[in-house]
């Protein structure tokens, strides 16, 4: 876009705001952006956060990567690695850091996969 | 325990370190001591003093005093290996930095994962467990020898951000960069994933306490004119700002990166001043990170160092929590060691100076730096609604809101357009399901957690946050590129103790020459590198160019390498006696009422800058303590020197001669102490011989007391004199 510096006729109603106002009103409409930004957030995961997650449960770098890859291709990232690990560990009654280390040499995911499916259709 | 006389050993800080765990978590700032009492005088913002460190040069005439400002000083420091990094880490603590930023080696933004190991980076080091876990372990040794905190900070962005905060928080890293729109405006990485990923990241890292730095600079970096960036820079600024606290973090942990957007020859403090002072206005109770200006520095390290001291006298003006620092030569390569250090002393010299300012200088109370405040702010605000007109953020950005060179609302249509659905990473973030379970701490968004835990990680028993053990370290995965092969090059040469100059990384051998040349601006370039091949240099490049005149020439700076080593060693020194202190001489010449001096140039010589420099008191010489000198002029026999020497009574000739043909220096030296004899005086005497061809064997043979050099200075003749008139005791 190209436009000419229309900042005098712009500014009208800004004209008669004391500068207390102005830095209120600054805020309230950085909030109305920011506030879908933070809800955005709030209810989306990405493969970066999940390989965080499966750090923070005491996964190597190398296995975090591995588990997050195969949930990509098995379309269930949507769940969380955390609760993708824990099923996985109660279906085969195994350490959750076993099961993990499963899943990242890409054993057990059909078995993840069939458990969805089944609750799905439960 | 490091010891101020002996070299880090890089060596032993890479032992052990799969159990080291980091001193201390979080951000910690200096501790203020009001109107401290340093020397002979009140400051009113500094901060403790360190244990061990280096004063400013001109300290040596004030008691070496090292006042240390109230306010953090940041040193960036990456040169791609981090065992060299170190060691320069170690220099800028003691010159007074207490927050190391680590850059991060080029493309890790696009890095899917963590890198582990210690691989070398381009123009930064790969963010790596090991190399910072190394690094913190070196800081933390570091801070003990100083005496003060030391925060260690980096980047938490690209596509790997979340992990990277799990990976500070883990390590004890104190600070980090972290702002989405810097992912996306200058990375690339799709925007959508970018707030998603950031939401987690800031989570932790405010869970931490670790000091959050925003991008906002990046948009004056990348501006066509400085001041026109202004309303967007606060726009930029909010949208981070606002979108951290309501993730959890507390203001007094969210600091804006603001630079002062211009440089000289634009009025630029005039244009900065009134916008610095808006940004404090709006943001009140954020913290100020003030950053240098880049954008405008050449490769000029003079032009570069007056801006920097500039922006850091705006920093006191308005105000400052940590003052980062630009190395006057990024404008021509990556920093070198001693650059960092002068920019860490720009910061410290200019806050020092300007100490207590604010007490009589009080800016944007009235008149056109109100205006021109309002109209900053007005502009911005017009900028936020306009966002919300055209549909929200990603929408702004897809129409190329930002970095437009316009002073909004004009918009020259050269922003930079980001679509919602492109850029590295698009399309993968997805909507957490009902069932969505993360058990771990300090997560971030929605968690299907069972009802009744104490902590997410109960069901896991523990995660890495609660318990360190659970950490997997990874020591090395490249068995070529890594710190244990670098470091073996260098080992043979380290054994026997040989070096070579460098700048940034251990035998790099670079130096730097300065020279003037009388000729052609074109031709200068390259008269210089012929220079620096002459002189046995290799890889030789011009690295700077002023001009001096069209016609009459130009300065020019070289860089070059030199291909042999020293060994320390055989480094002779000649044994150099230490000047008395000026109190000492002081207090000696009093209690002798005061000593006498004749001074002058003998024969036929009118050379006297050399003797006025050691006489005078303006240029430090030996008046300065209370000597009493008489001058006789230039060109004195020697019989009027030794006559007028008894006539006043004086105990010290000095007798300065830089004429030496026909050896007419040794014969008026001579022929000055026939002369003494001859008159019986010579014992009571004592004569001192000045001049660039004398030297001590000659002292010998001619039979004076003394002879003094090219380089020195009043208090070495003074200290001589002293000592020599003890010994007559």
């Amino acid at each position: 876009m190209v436009r000419e510096d229309d900042f005098q006729k712009r500014r009208e109603h800004l004209k008669n705001m004391s500068e207390e106002e102005l830095i209120n009103y600054f805020w309230q409409l950085t909030e109305k952006i920011v506030d879908p930004l933070v809800e955005l957030s709030k209810t989306h995961t990405s493969p970066s956060i999940e390989r965080s997650v499966l750090l923070r449960m005491g996964f190597s770098s190398i296995e975090s990567k591995k588990i997050v890859r195969y949930m990509v291709e098995n379309n269930l990232l949507s769940h969380g690695a955390g609760k993708v690990v824990l099923i996985y560990s109660e279906l085969k009654k195994k350490n959750y850091l076993e099961a993990g280390k499963d899943l990242s040499e890409g054993i057990g995911w059909e078995e993840v996969v069939n458990f969805y499916r089944r609750n799905q259709n439960a | 325990m490091l010891k101020p006389d002996e070299k880090i050993d890089i060596n032993e800080i890479l032992k052990d370190l799969k159990n080291y765990k980091p001193k201390r978590y979080g951000w910690t700032f200096r501790k203020k001591v009001e109107k401290q009492k340093i020397g002979n005088l009140i400051y009113f913002d500094t901060s403790y003093p360190l244990k061990n460190s280096i004063p400013l040069p001109a300290s040596r005439q004030m008691d070496y005093i090292d006042p240390q400002p109230d306010i953090t000083i940041t040193v960036e420091i990456a040169s791609g290996r981090f065992e060299d990094d170190i060691r320069r880490m170690r220099m800028a603590a003691w010159h007074g930095a207490d927050h190391i930023m680590v850059i991060r080696t080029l493309g890790q933004s696009h890095f899917d994962g963590l890198i582990e190991g210690t691989p070398e980076g381009v123009g930064g080091i790969p963010i790596t467990r090991k190399q910072i876990r190394a690094t913190r372990k070196a800081l933390d040794m570091i801070e003990e020898e100083v005496g003060r905190e030391i925060n260690f900070h980096s980047y938490v962005s690209g596509i790997a951000g979340p992990e990277i905060a799990v990976l500070f928080a883990e390590e004890g890293v104190n600070g980090a960069h972290q702002d989405p729109q810097y992912n996306i405006l200058y990375r690339n990485i799709n925007p959508v994933r970018s707030f998603v990923d950031a939401g987690v990241s800031k989570k932790i890292i405010s869970s931490f306490n670790m000091m959050q730095i925003d991008g906002a600079h990046n948009a004056n970096a990348t501006a066509k004119y400085g001041y026109k960036v202004m309303p967007e820079l606060l726009v930029q600024h909010a949208i981070n700002s606002l979108f951290s606290i309501k993730i959890g973090m507390k203001k007094e942990y969210i600091a804006l990166s603001t630079v002062p957007p211009d440089a000289t020859p634009f009025p630029s403090l005039r244009l900065d001043l009134p916008y610095a002072n808006l940004l404090r206005k709006v943001f009140k109770g954020f913290r100020f990170r003030a950053q240098m200006n880049t954008k405008y520095v050449e490769s000029d390290t003079r032009e570069a160092t007056v801006n920097h001291t500039l922006n850091a006298l705006i920093s006191k003006l308005t105000s400052a929590d940590i003052q980062s620092t630009i190395t006057p030569d990024e404008g021509r390569n990556v920093p070198w060691h001693y650059n960092s250090i002068n920019a860490i002393n720009t910061a410290k010299q200019t806050l020092i100076a300007a100490d207590g300012i604010k007490n009589f200088v009080k800016i944007g109370n009235d008149g056109e730096e109100k205006e021109k405040e309002r109209e900053i702010l007005e502009r911005a605000i017009l900028f936020l609604e306009e966002i919300i007109d055209v549909g929200g953020y990603f929408k702004a950005l897809e129409e190329g809101f930002f970095v437009d060179s316009g002073y909004y609302p004009e918009r020259v249509g050269d922003g930079i357009k980001r679509p919602q659905d492109g850029g590295d990473e698009a399309n993968t973030v997805v909507k957490r399901a009902d069932d969505y379970l993360a058990p771990v701490c300090h997560h971030f968004g929605y968690n299907n957690l069972p009802e009744g835990l104490n902590k997410p990680c109960d069901l896991i028993d523990g995660c890495t946050f609660c318990k360190r053990e659970k950490i997997v370290y990874i020591d090395e995965l490249d068995p070529e590129d890594n710190v244990e092969v670098r470091l073996k090059k260098n080992e043979p040469y380290d054994k026997q103790g040989m070096f070579k100059p460098e700048v940034q990384w251990k035998n790099d051998g670079i130096i730097l020459i300065s020279m003037f040349l009388p000729i052609s601006k074109e031709k200068a370039p390259y008269a210089a590198i012929e220079i620096g091949k002459k002189s046995g240099l290799t890889n030789v490049e011009v690295v700077h160019q002023q001009v001096m005149h069209p016609a009459e020439g130009s300065y020019v700076e070289i860089k070059g390498e030199v291909d042999f080593f020293l060994k320390e060693s055989e480094i002779k020194v000649p044994e150099k006696i230490l000047p008395l202190s000026d109190e000492e001489i002081e207090n000696e010449v009093k209690k002798r009422g005061g000593i006498k001096c004749i001074a002058a140039t003998l024969g036929e010589d009118e050379h006297n800058v050399g003797l006025k420099e050691i006489i005078d008191i303006k240029h430090g010489g030996i008046e300065k303590w209370g000597f009493q000198v008489t001058y006789l002029g230039t060109s004195v026999p020697p019989e009027k020197v030794i006559n007028a020497a008894i006539e006043v009574g004086a105990n010290v000739i000095l007798a300065s001669t830089t004429v030496t043909h026909g050896d007419v220096h040794k014969i008026n030296l001579k022929k000055l102490v026939d002369v003494a004899i001859e008159k019986g005086v010579r014992n009571k005497l004592i004569i001192i011989g000045g001049g660039t061809q004398l030297s001590l064997d000659l002292a010998k043979e001619i039979g004076i007391d003394a002879t003094f050099g090219r380089g020195t200075k009043g208090i070495d003749v003074a200290s001589f004199i002293i000592r020599k008139l003890r010994e007559k005791d």
